[in-house]
């Protein structure tokens, strides 16, 4: 029996954490450093720091502000936002973190995976993609945190991630995000049932079976924002990584 | 005091947290004076043999460190890089190391791995040697973050302190008289990892 990854992520802005809802309405959490020092005391197995706003407001990785953060953590690191090519990704290698993690910048260049991963394997490579139903309830591909539609569909889009040469799929409900109302499982059956690399399934989650109707529907990983920023559904701010979080399959 | 070898290779800043968090007074530095005043050392490092090497010659630390741990015998720890630098050779850059302890590094051997990928990259659970002062307080098979495609091999199997899994069996730690070397990462490795480095700091 594994351990079933659970993974914090935690979404910065200008050097805050925040914690947004279906992508919109960031609400302020707090310091970053503090939210990881409170989580290397709890012991999670793993961080995703996102930049969410980078790609879209086209603003430089902030380096120095990154690496303060990765240098406060007991624990492996992804970061991701505003990754534009591999000097970035290496300057963020650099500053103290194990993987990375690819979204916007694919639509225009899908060879930075190859570019990195033959470098840094396969493994420390993430691609991420952010998925939102139109009023048909057929899901799409977005990119630059929502706000530009690519005209992809999810499956097509993950299996040119896989053929490119990811170590692993992130896929971000925009739908779900900030709901506490669960994955959308569907979506994460139909694509681990179609690629083999591992998925991270993400946006979402508000309780434990969240996690385990994840993982059965086929997810590696999952990850959560609101259910570990804060104390309940509408209820203010509370850094928190449970026992519970140590669960095994 | 503890000195953090900075060779310019990688961020640091995680190993300095953990001490300081162990209560431990340490110091990143390439000075040295203060190499040479360290009560003990640590050789971190992520990156490339090559590259490591090269940065160890040029800045002069190579011939600082010779002198500190073969001839004073200060207790080293290497990390990751760190500890493949002690070995003889590398198959990455096909470089000389350090040329302290008997080991070579070398990739790993994808053929006998039935399919699994490098760099190995993972928590993974190791298997100790009781008797090693680094593992004293920790449980049988503790588990530690890994990031690596090279692992060491080494001569006399003695001197190898832990073993990990990765398709196949290998030496993920190493004891030779005062040089110490692991190939995970203790500081992202939360409590065993700590307790590895406070286990080192009170040798």
């Amino acid at each position: 029996m594994g351990r079933v990854r659970i993974i914090p992520v935690l979404l910065l802005n200008k050097g805050g954490l925040y914690k947004t809802i279906q992508f919109q309405k960031p609400q302020y959490i707090g310091d970053p450093i503090n939210a990881v020092k409170i989580f290397n005391e709890k012991e999670a197995d793993e961080l995703i720091l996102l930049d969410y706003s980078a790609s879209k407001e086209k603003r430089p990785i902030d380096f120095k502000k990154i690496a303060e953060i990765a240098g406060e953590a007991f624990m492996p690191m992804a970061y991701g936002g505003g990754i534009r090519n591999f000097e970035d990704a290496q300057r963020v290698f650099d500053a103290g973190y194990e993987k990375i993690v690819l979204n916007s910048i694919l639509f225009d260049d899908l060879s930075l995976i190859d570019q990195i991963a033959a470098v840094y394997g396969a493994q420390a490579v993430v691609g991420s993609l952010d998925v939102k139903k139109n009023i048909w309830g057929k899901p799409q591909v977005f990119a630059a945190s929502g706000s530009r539609k690519t005209g992809y569909d999810p499956l097509d889009w993950c299996k040119k991630l896989e053929e490119n040469g990811v170590g692993e799929i992130m896929l971000n409900s925009i739908d779900q995000d900030g709901t506490w109302e669960g994955y959308d499982i569907k979506l994460i059956a139909t694509l681990t049932q179609a690629v083999n690399v591992p998925l991270i399934a993400c946006g979402g989650a508000g309780r434990f079976d969240d996690f385990r109707a994840a993982i059965g529907a086929g997810a590696s990983a999952v990850a959560a924002g609101s259910m570990f920023v804060y104390q309940k559904k509408g209820m203010g701010v509370l850094i928190s990584f449970p026992r519970e979080a140590l669960m095994r399959d | 005091m503890i000195a953090i070898v900075n060779y310019g290779l990688g961020n640091l800043t995680s190993i300095l947290n953990m001490c300081k968090h162990l209560g431990v007074d340490a110091v990143i530095t390439s000075d040295y004076e203060v190499l040479h005043s360290a009560r003990l050392l640590i050789l971190p490092g992520v990156g490339h043999f090559k590259k490591g090497m090269d940065n160890l010659i040029k800045t002069g630390l190579k011939e600082v460190l010779d002198t500190v741990v073969l001839q004073d015998k200060k207790p080293i720890l290497g990390i990751c890089l760190g500890a493949q630098l002690m070995t003889i050779h590398s198959e990455e850059g096909d470089v000389g190391g350090l040329q302290w302890v008997p080991a070579r590094t070398v990739r790993f051997d994808t053929e006998k791995m039935n399919g699994l990928k490098v760099p190995h990259m993972g928590w993974s659970d190791i298997q100790v040697q009781d008797q090693n002062p680094l593992w004293q307080g920790l449980p049988k098979d503790p588990r530690f973050y890994h990031v690596h495609t090279y692992h060491f091999v080494f001569e006399e199997p003695n001197q190898v302190s832990a073993t990990a899994k990765y398709g196949y069996e290998f030496a993920c730690a190493f004891q030779h008289e005062n040089i110490y070397g692991v190939q995970f990462h203790p500081e992202k490795s939360h409590k065993y990892g700590m307790k590895v480095l406070q286990n080192f700091f009170e040798l």
